[in-house]
């Protein structure tokens, strides 16, 4: 961060009380989220009681003295946002990681919310090719939803994946706590398919201290809303990982002695990030900003404080696992959903996309049902053992990670599925739907 | 003269000012932030300090701004051409504000004062009125919105004057009332009232009596809500809350429905905005949007006045039933205002109770949901407030307080089943674990049976036995295996899947199956019962489970299609044929189940 000290930036170096990540000196006419500079690195005002301020320091205040150099910025964080954006990586502070000039104007982050009533209803389909997603949770621009996985599953693949066959004007990404190699990963993949003049990206890596995480999302969204309001472009924003977010959030809330909710997270939780998740819109006028995301579980607990109010904010959620008896990675259907799904099927993709969907997944359940019989150790019915066979089918044609298929093609490997498997009556959707694909389909 | 005071705290949205004036509890203030005013209201007073909850952001605010007490609560404005506009939560008409993002500091006038009403008296000089009585009504979309002396005003009032027929802006005078003491008082069509005090303009609260139809099966069948009752939601994240709301939003008998969006997404609220002006009531033919007023005060905007949104949808809901209006009221999520109680009292260092909540949740929420009710006005004309809420428990656990607040004052509880939500199986209330006190009201019971059918209770309790009889036949299957239990714990448990997929489960996003009248709820009950009362016989368990989803089947397709309609009837003789199949000889080595 340079220190260029302009004439009305006043300089203290009398700080009277210093905690991991906070600092508090005498200042006045200071504002409220104010950025400051204590010893050369960024902070802002967290608190203001009378002529005491504190300060929270991003980088961590190891080593900071007492006597420290402390100049204000009189102003909050701010972002230079520009066509100058693209195709480059920025730290946390919004400067570019190999250096550089960036040219634009300035713009707030964390700034005000869209007006509903100035919002459109999402309603254009990002088709993925991967039917865990489209055909079962369909997502929709101006959506936002994350993966709920555990550490070991291949998230930042499958979100690069989504990413690229997405259809983007433009790809932001925020990397929170992001391991060196996965950033590397993403900057080559995004090469390799030649899109990164589309990428934004801003980078704090596990390398970096942990409470600069949190200008992060707001650096990010920001960009995207510059792109998505005033360029009217289509962006996708990639949160990854949200649950490190947070980690950086409980962190600052301890630290500043605040009583701790659920899991030691911030009573705030639930309103921190609906902030940056809220971002995600469809503006009438063509311009989207949405969000994947990233929420990493520990044991597949949904119930933590993290993926729980997560799933409180988002339109859904991706959730990723392991099949063991297909040895394939899916998106598992129970515990997935989209929820603006039914703003596009049925509409956008064939009248009977939602029955098929529901259909299938009812199915899925019933095999879930016959397994744990099969476990108990008991007999299996012929449908109990069709049900099964369908299932492994369905996990693998369907549910697999690695299905790159369009919509149409998606229903017409499910009826085949139906077919190999069932009677009609046994599937349950409507009769004018039957007539006219079920036969189509049978051999 | 207001009373001044100057910020000498700052965190977050909770600001400290010094002044030496009066200030009171909950008292409206403004804090004079380079060009604009911020909105706030008082939270605590310790000695000259008032603590005030900014309902803005307080980015940039310094210590020794001017801070403007106003001198009284935050209001409501209450008057002609509220219906149908989009609101936030302090009551800035949404629609007038300018720009795409909201700016803070931006407040806009609830009401257009510039609009002219038709207006006709319905007092006469002469006549005794108090607070709440109907000087005069003026068209407002199709309701007669009624023009009552402000709630404000205590006791009797004789009408000195009262303005003719014509048109009025709702800011001129339309009758001037002399109190006892003979001091006249002009009345305007407008009047404002502090959202945080229920308006008691009616002469009694009688236990409710009746339903309110909603549409839904679930609901009215088995667990009716009744017209002036309270009831609440609590689920998991995607276990249908919000699409419940929405649908008893569409489909409910009420004349009018404010919907709070309180602390949830957008992108939910964009729903309503966008489809409610298309979609028609399916009662009246009328657009929805001309029956609903929008509360929103989404996830992202401030978190202060998100408590502030539910009390101004309740007193709007209270205006309208002073009206002799039948209102429903529906806030989603409840669970987000408590929270938003709890993070102000975090900040303030208060002593918390159970999760962190503030100790008197319990009695905030029991406060909030007395005000619904059934109501005789002072002319024994009715008015309703029907209020359902949801509850959003951290993790799903229902053992958490705001759950537990709730659930000790409403008298429905529709519990939301997640496992009922992943098997697809919506609406995913629990049939089992969810309940209406209101059904054991003696006077909804004989309601119930007057008006829908002569034994309609009884087939309610009956369904509900056997979807509790069909649960224990299944919970043995599995413990004991497939043919570890008699055949009939299978007939048992798939006569219950019966009633669960016909009755139970309802497609809302289907457009014949997602609201069904009272009328074609009893004829499927009925129908369910008969084919339930009936003895099968199989040979073997495998026979059972397949033999019962063609008949679920048939009747899911009679669901589907308009009822009465050839395609209704072609589905019930499709039905009749399955049935048939079970021959009459067999009928002596039956099971009975
Ligand atoms: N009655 C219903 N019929 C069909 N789908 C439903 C129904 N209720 C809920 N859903 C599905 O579940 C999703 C989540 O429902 P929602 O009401 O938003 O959950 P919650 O408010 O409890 O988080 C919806 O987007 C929809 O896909
Ligand atoms: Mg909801």
């Amino acid at each position: 961060m340079e220190k260029d000290t302009k004439a009305f930036q006043r300089v203290y170096t009398k700080l009277f009380q210093l905690t991991k990540a906070t600092v508090s000196l005498n200042a006045r006419g200071i504002g409220n989220d104010e950025l400051a500079i204590v010893d050369g690195r960024l902070s802002q005002v967290v608190k203001i009681m009378g002529d005491m301020v504190t300060l929270q320091i991003f980088g961590g205040t190891e080593g900071i003295a007492t006597n420290a150099e402390v100049i204000f910025a009189g102003k909050a964080p701010t972002l230079k946002v520009g066509d100058d954006l693209a195709g480059r990586f920025f730290n946390a502070y919004g400067e570019p990681i190999e250096g550089g000039e960036i040219m634009g104007q300035e713009r707030e982050i964390g700034g005000p919310s869209v007006n509903p009533v100035r919002r459109k209803q999402p309603s254009e389909f990002i088709p993925t090719g991967i039917a865990g997603i489209d055909l079962n949770n369909a997502l929709v621009t101006g959506q936002k939803i994350p993966f709920f996985a555990d550490p070991d599953q291949p998230y930042n693949q499958v979100m690069a994946m989504v990413a690229l066959r997405a259809k983007a004007d433009k790809i932001i990404l925020a990397g929170m706590g992001l391991t060196r190699d996965d950033y590397l990963y993403f900057k080559n993949v995004f090469d390799n398919a030649g899109a990164l003049d589309r990428i934004v990206g801003f980078i704090n890596t596990t390398e970096d201290p942990p409470v600069e995480r949190l200008l992060v999302p707001d650096m990010a969204l920001s960009a995207a809303e510059y792109f998505a309001e005033e360029k009217k472009e289509k962006v996708l924003v990639l949160l990854t990982d949200m649950t490190l977010y947070s980690d950086a959030l409980s962190i600052v809330s301890n630290r500043m002695d605040q009583i701790p909710s659920k899991d030691s997270m911030p009573g705030s939780l639930y309103s921190d990030l609906a902030r940056l998740y809220e971002k995600a819109v469809q503006f009438p006028d063509g311009g989207s900003i949405t969000i994947i995301a990233v929420t990493t579980l520990s044991g597949g607990d949904i119930t933590h404080a993290v993926p729980d109010n997560t799933g409180y904010i988002t339109e859904g959620q991706l959730f990723l696992r392991k099949d063991s008896d297909i040895g394939k990675v899916i998106v598992d259907p129970f515990r997935s959903l989209s929820r603006l799904k039914q703003l596009v099927i049925g509409k956008k993709t064939r009248e009977d996309h939602p029955q098929v969907m529901n259909a299938a997944v009812r199915l899925y359940a019933d095999a879930a049902n016959a397994k744990t019989k099969q476990e108990n150790g008991f007999d299996l019915t012929d449908y109990d053992e069709r049900t099964l066979e369908f299932a492994k089918e369905y996990a693998d044609k369907l549910l697999a990670i690695d299905v790159n298929i369009d919509t149409d093609a998606m229903l017409e490997t499910a009826y085949g599925l139906f077919e190999k498997h069932f009677k009609p009556e046994e599937v349950g959707i409507k009769q004018d739907f039957v007539d006219k694909y079920w036969e189509k389909n049978s051999e | 003269m207001n009373t001044i005071g100057n910020v000498t705290g700052i965190v977050a949205n909770l600001v400290i000012v010094e002044t030496e004036g009066t200030t009171a509890q909950n008292e409206i203030c403004y804090i004079k932030h380079r060009d604009t005013r911020l909105m706030a209201e008082v939270i605590k007073v310790v000695g000259n300090k008032s603590y005030i909850q900014v309902f803005e952001s307080t980015r940039g605010l310094k210590v020794g701004t001017e801070v403007e007490f106003m001198g009284h609560m935050l209001e409501a404005t209450l008057g002609p051409g509220i219906l149908s506009k989009n609101f936030d939560g302090l009551q800035n008409d949404l629609n007038k504000m300018e720009g795409v993002f909201l700016k803070r500091g931006q407040y806009t006038e609830p009401l257009d004062m510039d609009k002219a009403f038709k207006f006709k008296a319905i007092a006469k000089k002469g006549d005794k009125v108090v607070a709440g009585s109907w000087l005069g009504e003026v068209k407002e979309n199709w309701i007669r919105h009624k023009i009552m002396v402000p709630f404000k005003f205590s006791g009797e009032y004789t009408v000195k004057s009262m303005k003719g027929a014509g048109e009025y802006k709702p800011e001129e005078t339309i009758a001037v009332l002399t109190d006892k003491d003979g001091k006249d008082h002009e009345v305007t069509m407008v009047q404002k009232w502090p959202v945080k005090v229920p308006i008691k303009s009616y002469k009694s609260k009688p236990r409710p009596f009746r339903i309110m139809e909603t549409g839904i099966r679930v609901m009215d069948t088995l667990n009716p809500m009744a017209e002036g009752g309270t009831g609440f939601i609590p689920g998991p994240f995607g276990s249908g809350k919000t699409v419940l709301q929405h649908n008893l939003s569409k489909n409910a008998e009420a004349d009018l429905v404010v919907v709070a969006a309180c602390g949830e997404r957008a992108n939910e609220v964009v729903e309503l905005f966008t489809e409610f002006p298309e979609l028609e009531d399916p009662r009246s033919g009328r657009k929805l949007m001309e029956r609903t007023t929008i509360i929103a005060n989404t996830s992202n905007m401030p978190v202060a006045a998100r408590e502030a949104s539910v009390y101004t949808a309740m007193t709007i809901a209270e205006y309208y039933r002073a009206m002799g209006l039948k209102v429903l009221l529906l806030a989603d999520s409840t669970s987000r205002w408590a929270q938003a109680l709890r993070e102000m009292s975090n900040r303030m260092e208060e002593l918390p109770g159970p999760d962190g909540f503030p100790m008197d949740l319990s009695a905030i929420i029991a406060n909030f949901y007395a005000r619904a009710g059934f109501v005789y006005l002072p002319n024994d004309e009715t008015g309703s407030i029907t209020f359902i809420g949801t509850v959003s428990p951290a993790g799903g656990n229902l053992k958490e307080p705001v759950t537990e607040s709730t659930k000790k004052v409403a008298r429905a509880f529709y519990a939301l089943s997640q496992q009922r939500a992943d098997s697809k199986r919506y609406p995913a209330i629990d049939p089992i674990d969810s309940y209406s006190k209101y059904l054991e009201y003696t006077e909804i019971a004989e309601y119930l049976n007057e008006n829908i059918a002569e034994n309609w209770t009884d087939s309610v309790f009956k369904a509900k036995d056997i979807l509790l009889r069909g649960k224990e036949a299944y919970e043995q299957i599995n413990i004991l295996g497939d043919d570890g239990v008699p055949l009939d714990y299978h007939i048992r448990y798939w006569k219950s899947e019966l009633i669960d997929f016909v009755i139970l489960q309802q497609d809302a996003f289907d457009k014949v199956d997602a609201s069904t009248s009272l009328e074609r709820q009893n004829y499927m009950l009925q129908k369910t019962l008969e084919i339930v009362d009936k003895s099968f016989s199989f040979d073997s368990f495998e026979h059972v489970g397949p033999y019962f989803k063609r008949l679920i089947n048939a009747l899911k397709q009679m669901n589907y299609s308009e009822y009465g309609s050839d395609q209704f009837k072609k589905n019930e003789k499709g039905l009749e044929k399955i049935l048939k199949e079970q021959r009459p000889e067999k009928e002596k080595e039956e099971v009975k189940a």
